[in-house]
């Protein structure tokens, strides 16, 4: 166990490659509308992506987990659905999977 | 991408800006707080120091994508996965692209040294309170970065509490833990929902995704299915 305040030198290359990309598109999109035009392409793939990401994440990740994360994500998009409140959601997704957990499914 | 519908005063600078826009943010912070405090619960889990994860939190300021990057964080951090963990969060933070290019009509005037700086501290929760103001007439850029740097201040204060906690936590898939990143995400896709048209792109994110899954170790399928989503993307036609 290392201590708290220690700093790992390929984390700290890690920290800085996520925050050169990050830095990349919070600027780029600023830069970009003042050099070239986005066609409508383009702006529909970029409106495509949150939502490809999030199932390019949770598919492979709900199969390999099993039925109990199936059912725990199931739970936490209807609380969204019924409620908009993003926290609410979670905190029932993690409660449903701790409860089939504890229950010994 | 909204264009202002009428016209806006020139942007400047305020002291008292920067008051306003913190408390513009303020309903937005303890949803700040429960997020940070997750973050730093996996990055315990993870194995990072206490100073890792906070200064991650500080320098990459990056919300869902720092959860995102806790699932793809391995030991020890190869090169690859390094490139891996740069792609997942930049894919996660694509979304800021758009909101970047937005606030082109508002910052567009300022001189880039003014600019470049305070889209550092871009984020949806800041740009959704600035550009409220905005719609309201407000040209002052201090309302924005003051609204910025509360939730940055919240997004790193509270990576502390939540890394302690997860040093207490031996089991965490026990207590649901690892549903915490999933979740997050499934609740980021429901107000997404535009139709079974434009959910195309993530059938086919999630297959090709799987797919990859099966075939290569690691976490290149997260970008092989955002990438094949995209382009799907690209190509469903806007319905007539």
């Amino acid at each position: 166990m290392s201590p708290l305040e220690a700093i790992d030198g390929r984390v700290a290359a890690a920290i800085l490659a996520m925050a050169a990309a990050t830095y990349l598109i919070r600027a780029g999109g600023f830069w970009l509308m003042g050099h070239v035009p986005f066609t409508a392409r383009m702006r529909r793939m970029l409106e495509a992506l949150p939502g490809a990401l999030v199932a390019a994440i949770v598919v492979p990740l709900a199969v390999r987990s099993g039925p109990d994360a199936v059912i725990a994500l199931a739970a936490a998009a209807g609380v969204m659905v019924a409620s908009r409140n993003d926290f609410l959601a979670v905190a029932a997704g993690v409660a449903v999977a701790a409860g089939i957990r504890a229950t010994g499914f | 991408m909204t264009s202002p519908s009428h016209d806006h005063a020139p942007p400047y600078w305020s002291l008292g800006g920067l008051g306003h826009g913190a408390l513009l943010a303020a309903p937005a912070l303890p949803g700040i707080v429960v997020f940070a405090a997750a973050f730093g619960t996996l990055a315990a889990e993870r194995g990072l120091t206490l100073l890792e994860a906070t200064a991650m939190s500080a320098i990459v300021f990056g919300g869902a994508s720092q959860l995102a990057a806790m699932e793809v964080w391995e030991n020890p951090l190869t090169p690859a996965v390094i490139v891996a963990l740069a792609l997942v969060v930049g894919a996660v933070n694509m979304r800021l692209l758009l909101i970047s290019a937005s606030m082109r009509p508002w910052l567009g005037s300022l001189p880039s040294w003014q600019t470049y700086p305070a889209l550092y501290f871009l984020t949806d929760a800041g740009w959704l309170m600035a550009t409220r103001y905005r719609a309201e007439g407000g040209a002052d850029v201090s309302v924005f970065v003051g609204a910025s740097l509360a939730l940055w201040a919240t997004w790193v204060a509270s990576t502390v509490p939540g890394y302690l906690l997860g040093e207490l936590i031996a089991d965490p898939r026990r207590v649901g833990l690892d549903m915490v990143m999933p979740a997050v995400f499934v609740a980021m896709l429901v107000p997404l929902w535009r139709g079974p048209r434009r959910a195309i792109p993530w059938v086919v994110a999630g297959a090709v995704a799987l797919v990859v899954a099966s075939l290569t170790p690691g976490w290149w399928f997260v970008i092989a299915g955002a990438v094949a989503g995209c382009i799907a993307g690209g190509f469903v036609d806007e319905p007539a």
